[in-house]
């Protein structure tokens, strides 16, 4: 089989996700022209990955939320009010850091859990529970900022979170080097699991993509976090959301593929009843993934708030839509049980792209809403329109 | 020889990685009932949804000739308006509407803009007598009657668009014999009606009672036509080419007879349903022994697929009373993943509603229920899953392109072996099998039986719940027939017969 054959057949069985990463090569390309390649220098697209964070996390737990078939509309006041919780503790109570967030986290996964529990226990559409978090976290946010207004968060390390860069070992002017040099473990890590993977599959006799194949596969994944990690060492290297995004992603990714616990989270999307009557515990794994998701949205308030540097009576407004949004771009079946961590994250960027390039060129907020609700539909009806091509 | 009503000519269908219909000739004369038979996956569902428009015109190559004009169907309307009604096996009726609605649901009878009511439940309870309904109610809900009651139902449906040509999917699948003679009694007087009928049916008695025509498909071609006027159709004669060979006794022997200790006992077994408000099972008791194959006998509704939901683990959340022993101790299963734990397997009766997630691969399936067995720390390893799902693809013979294939996609025989094999991989000592050869062809129902001789040989035990009695009495070493969710007798696989199995059944 020739490599033209079987690039052909890759980009059939794959067609969805390589169409989403052709994607966001093409809205990238076109901004970087029309605005003269001010997209796509170091400090523009640092800046991007760095907004984009507090969304790619929600956007991470989103997933799994529509994968079991549900929805969860409280992520957005959840992070804004926990952000503020955040704050409070930083500010009223001299509460360390990592104690702060250690609590945020927890009462992340325990608003979770209750919501959850409302799910499941109670029988309430997740749809109307969340719809009533929505309501109870944005009065509550309400409620603990209402003495202060916003509360600014004079704490330098909490802020580095959502601000602050990573710090530099050796100085050469104008190259971050561990940022560098990070860059290049990674490729190393990857070229190695991508070489022990193939290597298990031909103990087994499975079939494996041909030589010429993985090396191009080999090479162009390593071209491309090269050429992020060079342009990101450009100026001031990785910063914190980066590699707070990276571990959330690490992790999911590694749970939805690698785990029963991920494999069963599919299987109750697929078909909760054939779910049930496998012995998994619907209910469980319905709970594990709500606690997930606010526990993942409380982090997202860290990350929007350290940002901000501050928490702000309207922290979190509408996180949830874009949250979805991107799921949805990304390729999450609106049927639930289909759809990747990575590939909403890459929606997220999708989305986080169109508004910065947007911005960049100074296009009219009202033309910005239009196009992403243009793009949204479009990647949605390219994922209906290819699902039947793919067995 | 009377005129063709339909022809289709040199019909070729691909999906991905398959020739679903290759080359296939059909040709139905009119007024005749004629019968499509074949192995699972032979590709007479796609033949029948290539002619209804399901498979718009285009994507496949070939010529449907109707009437001796060519026709080009791009939507089930298109074929509907050219008199064409396909009942497909699964029904699609919506539950929650009336009879009255459903039949003329797609085509409403108006009176200017609006819906006529009145003329609609008219000629809905017209079309109820039509299909021999005389006693039903044209606003009872669907979901209130039986799924007997229901076929025909979708049936006085396709006969309210005007149909010439009908095309019933496995129609008598999941009827009991009852159901099933009004069905076939149906189809006789609208053939006087000059309706012209396509059956598709596993089920070969019915085929040979009632076909003109018999038309058999075989890995997408068609191998022959027989016809009935000729004296040409046995059932020898169609198992031959539908699967080949010959096969002499579809009941494959078994040889052992010494069964072991009690593997599994319930005693006074009784459930209670909230969700319906009233006692489902009562008093229940029976065993099964290592190494035996037990018959649960009765007719639909008569309580069958509750009993195996209620032992096990209950997944319908009933209030159950009474003992259940597995290998002789005394066992409370909270969840089915408990009755798994203990050695309990349930094949389900409808694979594609809880059975078998269809937008999962054939691996994924084949070991959702028992992904421990492929995990090191907690991490999974997918080749062993791949090498697993391949062992039981060649085992069962499933029939797919890999073990990567989508399981919506498949036929429906062998989305039935996937079935099998999910559950033979949790490797349990009792396995329930509920109506195990529903919709699937003579050969692999052979095969299924085959598995289970094999099975039982190596020490495993199966309660087989069935509604074909022929099956129940072949393959069964004690059989329990279940009347209205109480045992109402037990036989031995000598003195059963299907008069004795009926008489209990029934009363
Ligand atoms: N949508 C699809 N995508 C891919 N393959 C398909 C699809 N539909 C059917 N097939 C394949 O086409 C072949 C014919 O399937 P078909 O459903 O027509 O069989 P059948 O004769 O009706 O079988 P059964 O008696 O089990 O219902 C099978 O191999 C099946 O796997
Ligand atoms: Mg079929």
């Amino acid at each position: 089989m020739g490599v033209i054959n079987e690039a052909k057949k890759l980009m059939k069985q794959n067609i969805r996700e390589y169409g989403m990463y052709i994607a966001l090569v093409v809205i990238m390309l076109t901004f970087s022209v029309a605005t003269d390649g001010l997209f796509m220098s170091s400090r523009n697209i640092s800046n991007l990955i760095n907004q984009t964070g507090y969304i790619a996390v929600l956007a991470v737990g989103m997933t799994l939320i529509l994968i079991i078939r549900h929805i969860d509309l409280s992520v957005g006041f959840v992070a804004g009010f926990l952000g503020a919780v955040a704050a409070i503790l930083l500010t009223k109570t001299g509460v360390p850091v990592w104690a702060t967030i250690v609590i945020v986290l927890a009462c992340g996964a325990l608003i979770g859990s209750f919501i959850g529990f409302l799910v499941t226990k109670m029988g309430i559409p997740s749809f109307v529970a969340t719809l009533a978090g929505m309501l109870v976290f944005r009065g509550a946010l309400l409620r603990v900022t209402s003495g202060t207004g916003t509360i600014i968060i004079p704490n330098k390390s909490f802020n580095a979170i959502g601000n602050g860069f990573i710090p530099d070992i050796a100085h050469i002017e104008g190259i971050h080097t561990l940022t560098l040099l990070l860059g290049v473990i990674a490729i190393g890590f990857y070229i190695w699991g991508e070489f022990n993977n193939r290597k298990n599959k031909l103990t087994y006799n499975f079939e494996v993509l041909s030589n010429t194949m993985f090396t191009l596969k080999l090479l162009f994944v390593s071209l491309v976090i090269g050429y992020i990690t060079w342009t990101l060492s450009g100026y001031n290297g990785l910063s914190w959301t980066v590699i707070v995004v990276i571990i959330v992603v690490l992790i999911y990714n590694f749970i939805t593929n690698k785990t029963v616990l991920g494999r069963h989270i599919y299987a109750v999307g697929g078909n909760p009843d054939a779910a049930k009557l496998s012995g998994i515990n619907v209910n469980r794994i319905t709970l594990i993934v709500f606690s997930s998701m606010s526990m993942l949205a409380a982090l997202s308030g860290i990350l929007f708030t350290a940002r901000l540097q501050s928490a702000t009576t309207t922290a979190g407004t509408l996180f949830e839509l874009d949250a979805i949004a991107a799921a949805y771009v990304g390729g999450v079946s609106a049927a639930g049980g289909v759809g990747k961590v990575t590939g909403s994250i890459i929606g997220a960027f999708v989305m986080a792209s169109l508004v910065n390039g947007m911005n960049l060129m100074g296009v009219d907020i009202s033309y910005q809403y239009i196009i992403r609700g243009a793009v949204l539909v479009a990647a949605v009806i390219f994922d209906v329109k290819t699902r039947n091509k793919r067995s | 020889m009377n005129e063709n009503i339909l022809e289709m000519k040199n019909i070729t269908k691909t999906f991905p990685g398959v020739k679903a219909l290759d080359d296939v000739n059909f040709q139905v004369e009119k007024g005749e009932i004629h019968c499509l038979v074949g192995e699972n996956g032979a590709g007479k569902s796609t033949l029948m949804k290539v002619l209804s428009g399901v498979y718009p015109y285009g994507e496949y190559s070939g010529d449907i000739v109707l009437n001796g004009e060519i026709q080009k169907f791009y939507s089930i309307s298109d074929s509907e308006r050219a008199g064409i009604a396909i009942i497909y096996q699964e029904l699609a009726l919506i539950p929650e509407l009336s009879v009255y609605e459903n039949i003329f649901l797609g085509h409403e009878i108006k009176k200017g803009k609006l819906i006529d009511w009145n003329e609609t439940i008219k000629q809905a309870g017209a079309m109820l007598k039509k299909v021999g309904l005389h006693n039903v109610n044209p606003a009872t809900k669907i979901k209130d009657l039986g799924v007997g009651k229901q076929q025909l139902i979708e049936i006085a449906k396709a006969l309210s668009k005007n149909v010439k040509l009908l095309i019933l999917d496995e129609p008598t699948a999941a009827l009991n014999e009852g159901d099933s003679e009004n069905l076939l009694k149906l189809l006789r007087e609208l053939k006087a009606q000059g309706v012209t009928s396509v059956m598709i049916s596993h089920k070969l008695k019915e085929v040979i009672a009632i076909a003109d025509t018999v038309t058999v498909l075989r890995d997408g071609q068609t191998i022959c036509s027989m016809s009935a006027e000729r004296g040409e159709i046995s059932e020898s004669i169609i198992i031959k080419h539908m699967v080949g060979r010959e096969i002499d006794n579809i009941f494959p022997k078994r040889n052992h007879k010494d069964f072991g200790d009690i593997v599994l006992e319930v005693k006074n077994w009784c459930a209670y349903d909230p969700k319906i408000g009233r006692d489902i099972l009562h008093n229940l008791d029976f065993n099964v022994r290592k190494g035996e194959i037990i018959g649960i006998a009765g007719l639909m509704g008569a309580g069958r697929t509750e009993l195996a939901h209620s032992i096990f683990g209950n997944p319908g959340e009933y209030r159950i009373k009474g003992d259940l022993f597995v290998m002789g101790q005394k066992k409370h299963f909270k969840s089915p993943n408990d009755a798994i734990k203990a050695g309990v397997a349930y094949v389900t009766e409808d694979r594609k509603g809880n059975g078998l997630i269809l937008i999962d691969d054939i691996k994924q399936n084949i070991t959702i229920a028992n992904l421990k067995q492929l995990t090191q720390q907690g991490i999974l390893n997918r080749n062993e899953e791949v090498k697993a799902a391949n062992y039981y693809k060649e085992s069962l013979n499933i029939k797919a392109p890999s073990v990567e294939q989508k399981v919506g996609n498949l036929s429906g025989g062998n989305q039935q072996k996937v079935s099998l094999g999910k559950w033979l991989f949790v490797k349990p000592n009792v396995l329930i099998l509920d109506e195990p050869t529903r919709g699937i062809d003579v050969g692999a129902k052979f095969e299924i039986y085959t598995l289970m001789n094999k099975l039982v040989e190596q020490g495993l035990s199966i309660i087989m719940i069935s509604s074909e009695l022929p099956e129940v009495l072949g393959m069964s070493d004690r059989i329990y027939v279940v009347s209205e969710g109480k045992i109402a007798g037990e036989l031995t696989a000598e003195e059963a017969t299907q008069e004795k199995i009926m008489e209990m059944a029934t009363n």
